[in-house]
């Protein structure tokens, strides 16, 4: 396997290709107990149409995370228990663009790899455990229902997308997931999880060429290149509407506010723009900025504040968003504060404090194997490298940041989500 | 191996540092001890927020936000525990460690002065807390306690707890209660602050790679003016050893899937208990993981919920099962909880479960070693109970602990209260 040193910021990491198009990469961590391998394809809930053998199919909103659910079924029984029987830890999760599994453990680590690879490429999926799955994700779903966290913020990509499927609730609907089939997860299996549209990523005291060799024993031999997916017609740059509310049993209003952006390229462009963005929210609302000191001090904001970008095919946004008595009055003041930097620009002495604060920041969320191998995962699919983040770092100027706020934050490109108490109080 | 270290830096002040090279970060935090009470619960939360807020030479939001940034992003945040019936108040902090700085600064040494400066010398008006922040620390933390109800599954926690320990402390909220804030004044948290200063016990505790004698000697000058006049006990907590017969209490609201939370006395053994690791594995093995009865039986085999967990409070000798389910289905799920129980008491166990439960309880002590925020929490708790068992220890403990000592254990758990959250009528 081929190494890279990061030695600014005490990493390492290998990296190798196998015949079948798997990617591998693997951090040695020697001094810690626990190993944590990452097994993920590049397949979330915005992939529903896409070409497999020369045809385009449409699949029910969903079917990405029931796939999941049921992924872990053998042809013996349940790979989650076998892991568990190890002592390991496992878990999987799917999100807009990606669907992982992994495990962290303390001990068999190798058996415990090879489990893994081997229930997440071997399908097996019957109509029976698919019909019983139905009521397991239904409450799921019903529990989302009731998150006004989760519900504010599809209610923002409600705002921000007139049709991209970035905005479908990744778990689906109780109607949708009604028409999931075993015929629907073998098709998206087959189509997705491919080693040539999946990546591996260790952490942990482990042999780099042991994980590769294990990889190549279980997985297929072959691969195919990844499918062809339709996210529909590109969107216009304009929030397809500004304002999205909703009613639910909450003590306070709580609100998540959109900033559309034009999608980066793949590439280190990718990591640039996502760095880029978190420093432009950083500078426009952070909790150094001079406009988060004075929203908290009005009372507009608490704790509870938080903000971030995010950048998936065909949709790439800013956000921000916690809870307010008033929400249009946050919204407002973010407005002007934009425009005001658009016109004077970002202190110079704050945007310094800010960078060193974000670096520092990174640096310390090296600490989580998870944060690694997610991070990694995500942008191998995007096409860079996650660990040159330093040096793409330094390369963003108070300009850019400047340019990105101007670009971006502005009134038509702003969708408001707002979920109010029912009734005015619980 | 990391090696832990606990001394006393002054009267009633301890030091527990955990010294290790393996974390980009150093944690540090300082935590007060007060009993916790209905009266105080509520200034005693108020009090670390209010010190957030600003120092003598850090007046406001916006100095002490540069000065973190200037310290690599550094996050120091006001905590508020509750441990057995302690309420533990402070802050924890996280930093980049020193060997990670681009310019080879220390940032220990600094941080530690930033954390001992707000929590000795706040910023102050006419000889009490500023009444601007008292105001806005008010609402706040009004809105912190109002806001429990957003989250339905910790709510419904919080309600079994609150029933069942009604008439002792324990049923008191980590926050205290409404109208004990609005009472608040700056003079009565002035005078609350200046006798926890005083009188409480101090905990403090360091994660990283500097030596424990160089912590001493940095935390000794950061606590320089510490005024110590006496007292300094650790809270008491009283156990209950069994329940009455089981009260049920029902709530509605409007939500679109019910809690189902049951609460119940763990027969006297709490983690002080010879028979604490026969709990351990008892709870393991009926519902803390995904190879147990109500993994298996409520949510895999009868398809009845997402999610069905049991939990131990250590401290208080109590566990807690926790369900989310739909309305019509509680009293089976109920029914199925007790049943699964009911097999527990029997010892109706299979090998590989038994193996099972073992296996992820040692996995998940000794990956307590490999993060930092977990070891904190482990030691400030132990510490507040008086113990000095360590992870590992537990951990070897779990290795030998017998299936009849767990079946000792099930048999001597009852259950307390039942809780149910329902939607509204019709």
């Amino acid at each position: 396997m081929e190494e890279k040193k990061y030695s600014r910021i005490g990493e390492r990491m290998f990296h190798t290709v196998l015949p079948n198009g798997l990617h591998i990469y693997v951090s040695p961590k020697p001094d810690f107990q626990k190993s944590y391998a990452f097994f993920a394809t590049n397949y979330g809930g915005m992939d529903m149409r896409f070409q497999l053998d020369g045809k385009w199919l449409d699949t029910p909103a969903g079917v990405a995370h029931f796939l999941e659910h049921k992924t872990f079924d053998t042809e013996d029984g349940n790979a989650l228990q076998d892991l568990a029987a190890n002592g390991a830890s496992p878990n999987a999760f799917t999100s807009t663009a990606l669907t992982g599994y992994y495990f962290e453990s303390t001990e068999k680590f190798e058996e415990n790899l090879k489990i893994l690879l081997s229930f997440v490429s071997i399908p097996y999926y019957t109509q029976e455990s698919v019909d019983k799955e139905q009521g397991i994700i239904g409450q799921e779903i019903r529990m989302g229902d009731d998150e006004p966290d989760t519900q504010v913020f599809y209610g923002m990509l409600e705002g921000l997308y007139a049709h991209n499927p970035v905005k479908e609730n990744i778990a689906g609907t109780v109607e949708s997931i009604a028409q999931i089939t075993a015929d629907t997860l073998n098709l998206c299996h087959k189509a997705f999880y491919d080693p040539g549209n999946m990546v591996l990523c260790v952490a942990g005291d482990v042999d780099p060429e042991r994980v590769a060799a294990i990889a190549q024993e279980i997985l297929p031999k072959e691969g195919h290149a990844p499918v062809a997916r339709d996210y529909g017609p590109t969107e216009t740059e304009k929030a397809a509407q500004s304002l999205w509310e909703k009613e639910m049993a909450v003590s306070t209003p709580i609100f998540q506010l959109g900033f559309k952006d034009t999608p980066p390229e793949q590439g280190e462009a990718w990591l640039r723009w996502e760095l880029l963005g978190d420093l432009a929210c950083e500078a426009l609302l952070g909790t150094s900025s001079p406009l988060y000191a004075r929203l908290y001090n009005e009372g507009l904001v608490n704790e509870a504040f938080s903000y971030g970008c995010e950048a998936y095919p065909g949709a790439a946004f800013l956000c921000a968003g916690g809870e307010s008595r008033d929400p249009e009055a946050v919204r407002d003041a973010v407005l002007a504060e934009a425009e005001r930097i658009g016109r004077d620009g970002v202190d110079e002495g704050l945007f310094q404090r800010l960078k060193r604060a974000a670096y520092g920041s990174m640096v310390r969320g090296l600490n989580s194997f998870e944060n690694i191998c997610v991070s990694q995962s995500t942008a191998h699919f995007n096409g860079y490298s996650y660990l040159t983040f330093p040096e793409v770092f330094e390369t963003i100027s108070k300009e850019d940041v400047e340019g990105c706020i101007r670009r971006v934050v502005t009134k038509e490109k702003t969708a408001l989500a707002v979920i109010r108490p029912k009734g005015g109080a619980v | 191996m990391a090696t832990v270290k606990r001394t006393q830096l002054m009267p009633g002040v301890f030091l527990t540092s955990v010294n290790t090279k393996k974390f980009k970060s150093s944690l540090l935090s300082m935590t007060l001890l007060a009993p916790l009470k209905g009266e105080t619960a509520a200034v005693n939360a108020l009090i670390p927020y209010l010190l957030r807020r600003g120092s003598e030479a850090h007046p406001d939001l916006q100095s002490l936000s540069a000065a973190l940034d200037q310290l690599y992003g550094g996050a120091i945040d006001p905590v508020v525990r509750k441990k057995g019936e302690a309420q533990c108040v402070g802050f924890l902090g996280s930093f980049l460690d020193d060997a990670y700085t681009l310019d080879g600064s220390g940032v220990l040494a600094q941080a530690a002065g930033l954390m001992g400066e707000l929590l000795l010398r706040p910023y102050t008006q006419a000889g009490a807390f500023c009444p601007d922040y008292t105001r806005q620390e008010k609402a706040n933390l009004l809105d912190r306690i109002r806001a429990e109800v957003n989250e339905k599954r910790q709510y419904a926690v919080n309600r079994v707890l609150e029933e069942m320990c009604r008439e002792e402390p324990y049923g008191v909220g980590r926050l205290g209660r409404e109208a004990d804030v609005e009472a608040i004044t700056p003079q009565s948290a002035w005078a609350q602050y200046q006798a926890l200063l005083a009188h409480s016990r101090l905990e403090l505790y360091y994660c990283g790679s500097a030596e424990h004698d160089e912590v001493c000697i940095i935390l000794q000058r950061a606590l320089t003016g510490l005024p110590r006049e006496g007292g300094y006990e650790v809270p008491e907590t009283v156990v209950v050893p069994s329940a009455q017969a089981p009260r049920r209490v029902e709530e509605a609201m409007d939500v679109a899937q019910g809690k189902l939370t049951m609460g119940f006395r763990t027969g006297g053994i709490t983690a002080a208990s010879p028979d604490y690791p026969a709990l351990v594995l008892c709870n393991a093995l009926f519902g803390g993981t995904t190879t147990s009865k109500l993994f298996l039986n409520v949510r895999e085999k009868l398809s009845l919920c997402y999610y069905a967990s049991s939990s131990l409070l250590r401290y208080k000798g109590l566990m807690i099962v926790s369900s989310g389910v739909e309305f019509s289905n509680v009293k089976k799920a109920e029914d199925e909880i007790e049943a699964q129980l009911e097999a527990c008491r029997r010892g109706d166990f299979e090998p590989w479960e038994v193996e099972g439960a073992r296996r992820y309880t040692v996995s998940s002590l000794m990956t307590m070693l490999d993060s930092q925020g977990r070891q904190e929490d482990w030691w400030i708790s132990q510490a507040v109970a008086g113990l000095t068992q360590s992870p590992q220890e537990l951990a070897q403990a779990m290795e030998t602990v017998s299936v009849e000592a767990a079946v000792a254990a099930a048999k001597a758990i009852s259950l307390d209260t039942v809780y149910f959250l329902k939607g509204m009528e019709g």
